[in-house]
């Protein structure tokens, strides 16, 4: 994946979240991966949180293809179509926005602009975003269709290689957890355990 | 944490909650260990207007909710551990304020004055530093004698040595915390900074010459390091001469100097009855004050027979005291009548500024022990009092101060006695004829309370009966934290000061002493040390 170059576009947008078409057939950002849109006169981070390919078409259902063939990439060779009618669309939830000069670890007074582009941050920006960990309190309360404890280990293991020393990113991290979670132990140690490297 | 930059505090954490007679909260930051931590040392706050000292009294562990200890993380996991230190459990530490620094010109020249409040809501502590300490104890001068350093620092600790004479004092701790070599260097801090004058009542012949520590090597006393300032007398001269002692005066005590009252504070140690210390009182008026003793132990069986039933005098208890009084007999220093006045001797000795060590040598049992500190204080307390009387009245200087050392001090000071001996009194009447105690013990609760209370300034090692660490803090403000620093303290060379003569309560560990650097330190010179500065000065005067 080339950090920084632009790899969707928003489809779908709410205040707190954001669908995204890939222009790439199965080339979405990673689980947990910072993005930002730039539409508009501020930018939308989020994080990533679902990853979904599926038929554009609604009730043609996708069928296998590939019994008679060595290799899956042979079924795109053989249907060239195919690429066409299938899509990589990804949610993310939104964390952040930027305007200005500032970072805002909070959510955007308006939604994300449909159409605008989807870009996946640079290490840098995944840095300077990850200084305060505010956000992590938006993942944890949110009320995802997927474990919101797998996209906030996602998350921070991702952004964990954005520094040199990543596990002390990690155990700070883990201690904002630590208080965020502070109610309940057990599943503090659940998301701990899936922070190790 | 022995930083070489003397203002470096390190930053523990906040004050989370607390009251100033209980003590003030602190919540550990996660990068501090609980286990770094001690009670008994010393923390600075930064309140908003001001700053804070106090001490840490307890440590503990706390976690963020109850349910954790149910389900504790799993820590055997480093970065687990690592997470949860300082978050979902942490350590919090309980700190006494006891004095505070304001930050206007008028407060700092005023100097740290007592804590009349509570720093705000999360004020930073800090552990404090070596220039916080010696702000609050002072540097070392001419009227501070440096005793120790705090724990884990290495700040001097200073007693102000003329504050501390002005009253009567205590050095407690159980049997081999270091009492005496405690005693020893406040000894010294006396006798250099010339707060007073000694006399040292010394049971086991340690004070004076030479003791021993406890690997058995020698230890100097205080002649052997001051000898022009310091007498050396004895009641066992043979003792001494075995030991090599330079002795300066044999004491002998006649039997015409022991008053009834005398026999009276022996009662226990005799194993006397009742009856018997008043039959003595009836004896002294039969013979007279001075005669009794003499004539009562050389009655024969008949001439005792008949005088008691002419005092109408049970026959056991005549046999009860006949045995009692022979105890006394057996005593070599105590003889019909002395040739020499002791209590003159002492008197002249004190009287030129030269401190006394009066050694028992092989006499260490209580009841000789009893006997001459009593017999010998009483009298030398009645000469201060007369000359403090005249001075008074004209208008002269009161004489110079004087501190009688006494060991086993419950013997002459628990509850039953201390009302009639002059120990008691002394203790109660505070420095009026400049005399005051220096009371050791080791079982401070056989000490009346209301001589406990009197004292200034206590010192104490380590205790570990309950009953004995109460009574040293009878009467003291913040007395269940004290209490559970001074259960903390080592077995050894570690003790807790409180009380008037230090600005706030300071756990030491005792300054060394003993060793030739200590008493290099304390500013003695080795006999060659001495021969070549002697030398020097010599050369020098022919050069110029
Ligand atoms: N300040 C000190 N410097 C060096 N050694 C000490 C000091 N205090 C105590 N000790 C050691 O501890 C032992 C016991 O001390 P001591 O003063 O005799 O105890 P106590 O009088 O309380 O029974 C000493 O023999 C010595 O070895
Ligand atoms: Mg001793």
């Amino acid at each position: 994946m080339d950090l920084g170059t632009k790899v969707a576009e928003v489809i779908e947008a709410s205040s707190a979240e954001l669908m995204a078409q890939c222009y790439k057939l199965d080339q979405a950002p990673p689980l947990g991966s910072l993005v930002k849109t730039k539409g508009g006169s501020w930018e939308t981070y989020a994080v990533v949180y679902n990853v979904e390919t599926h038929s554009l078409e609604p009730g043609r259902r996708v069928v296998a293809r590939g019994e008679e063939m060595g290799t899956e990439a042979e079924i795109f060779r053989a249907n060239p179509q195919l690429a066409k009618l299938l899509s990589t669309d990804f949610r993310a939830l939104v964390v952040g926005h930027c305007q200005g000069n500032g970072l805002y670890h909070y959510l955007p007074p308006k939604p994300a602009p449909i159409y605008s582009f989807v870009y996946v941050c640079q290490l840098e920006e995944v840095k300077a975003f990850t200084q305060s960990l505010d956000f992590l309190s938006l993942l944890a309360d949110a009320r995802l269709p997927i474990s919101v404890d797998e996209v906030i280990a996602a998350c921070l293991r991702y952004a964990s290689r954005a520094y040199p020393d990543s596990q002390a990113f990690l155990i700070k991290a883990g201690k904002e957890l630590a208080w965020l979670l502070s109610s309940d132990a057990r599943r503090l140690n659940s998301v701990l355990k899936r922070l190790r490297q | 944490m022995n930083d070489h930059n003397l203002d470096e505090r390190t930053r523990l954490g906040a004050i989370v909650s607390g009251s100033l007679t209980r003590g003030v909260e602190v919540k550990l930051d996660a990068s501090v260990s609980v286990e770094d931590m001690a009670v008994g040392r010393y923390v600075a706050i930064e309140g908003e207007k001001r700053r804070f000292f106090g001490m840490i009294t307890d440590v503990s562990l706390e976690a963020i909710d109850s349910r954790v200890t149910i389900t504790p993380p799993d820590i055997s996991d480093p970065f687990i551990a690592q997470v949860v230190a300082g978050t979902t459990t942490y350590g919090k530490l309980r700190v006494l304020p006891m004095l505070t620094i304001g930050s206007d010109a008028v407060s700092i020249l005023e100097g740290p004055q007592p804590a009349k409040t509570v720093p705000t809501h999360f004020s930073e502590v800090k552990l404090a530093s070596q220039r916080d300490v010696e702000l609050v104890f002072g540097a070392e001068d001419d009227k501070r004698f440096y005793v120790g350093t705090p724990l884990d620092m290495e700040t001097k600790v200073c007693l102000d040595v003329s504050e501390f004479v002005k009253r009567s004092n205590g050095v407690f701790g159980k049997s081999g915390t270091g009492k005496t070599f405690l005693t020893c260097l406040l000894l010294i801090g006396i006798l250099q900074k010339r707060a007073a004058v000694s006399l040292v009542f010394d049971m086991h012949s340690e004070y004076g010459w030479e003791g021993r520590n406890e690997k058995g090597y020698k230890v100097k006393g205080l002649k052997q390091l001051f000898p022009s300032k310091v007498a050396v007398f004895t009641l066992d001269e043979e003792s001494s001469r075995w030991r090599k002692v330079s002795t300066d005066f044999v004491v002998k005590i006649g039997y015409d100097e022991i008053e009834p009252e005398d026999i009276e504070l022996l009662r226990q140690t005799l194993n006397l009855t009742e009856a018997s210390t008043q039959a003595v009182y009836q004896l002294a008026r039969e013979f007279g004050d001075r005669k009794w003793l003499e004539a009562v132990l050389n009655l024969s069986e008949d001439n005792g027979k008949q005088l008691i039933s002419k005092l109408n005098i049970h026959d056991s208890t005549y046999r009860n005291l006949r045995r009692g009084l022979e105890t006394l007999r057996r005593f070599p220093f105590l003889v019909p009548h002395a040739s020499d006045n002791s209590v003159q001797r002492i008197l002249e000795y004190l009287e030129r500024g030269i401190n006394v060590v009066l050694e028992f040598g092989r006499f260490d049992d209580f009841a000789a022990y009893i006997l001459v500190a009593n017999l010998l204080s009483r009298r030398i307390y009645a000469q201060y009092r007369e000359k403090a009387e005249k001075a008074g009245g004209a208008d002269m200087a009161l004489p110079h101060p004087l501190v009688i050392t006494i060991e086993e001090a419950h013997r002459f000071l628990n509850p039953e006695l201390s009302a009639q001996t002059i120990f008691g009194r002394i203790a109660r009447e505070m420095r009026k004829y400049n005399v005051t105690l220096l009371v050791i013990d080791q079982r401070p609760s056989g000490i009346d309370d209301e001589v406990m209370s009197q004292l200034g300034t206590k010192i104490t090692c380590l205790l570990d009966n309950e009953r004995d660490v109460d009574s040293v803090f009878t009467g003291v403000t913040g007395k269940s934290e004290l209490k559970s620093v001074l259960s903390k303290l080592e077995t050894k060379q570690q003790a807790l000061i409180f009380g008037h003569a230090v600005p706030m309560p300071v756990v030491i560990k005792t300054r060394e002493y003993g060793s030739a650097e200590s008493y290099k330190e304390l500013g003695f010179l080795e006999a060659a040390e001495l021969k070549r500065k002697a030398e020097k000065e010599i050369e020098d005067l022919w050069a110029t």
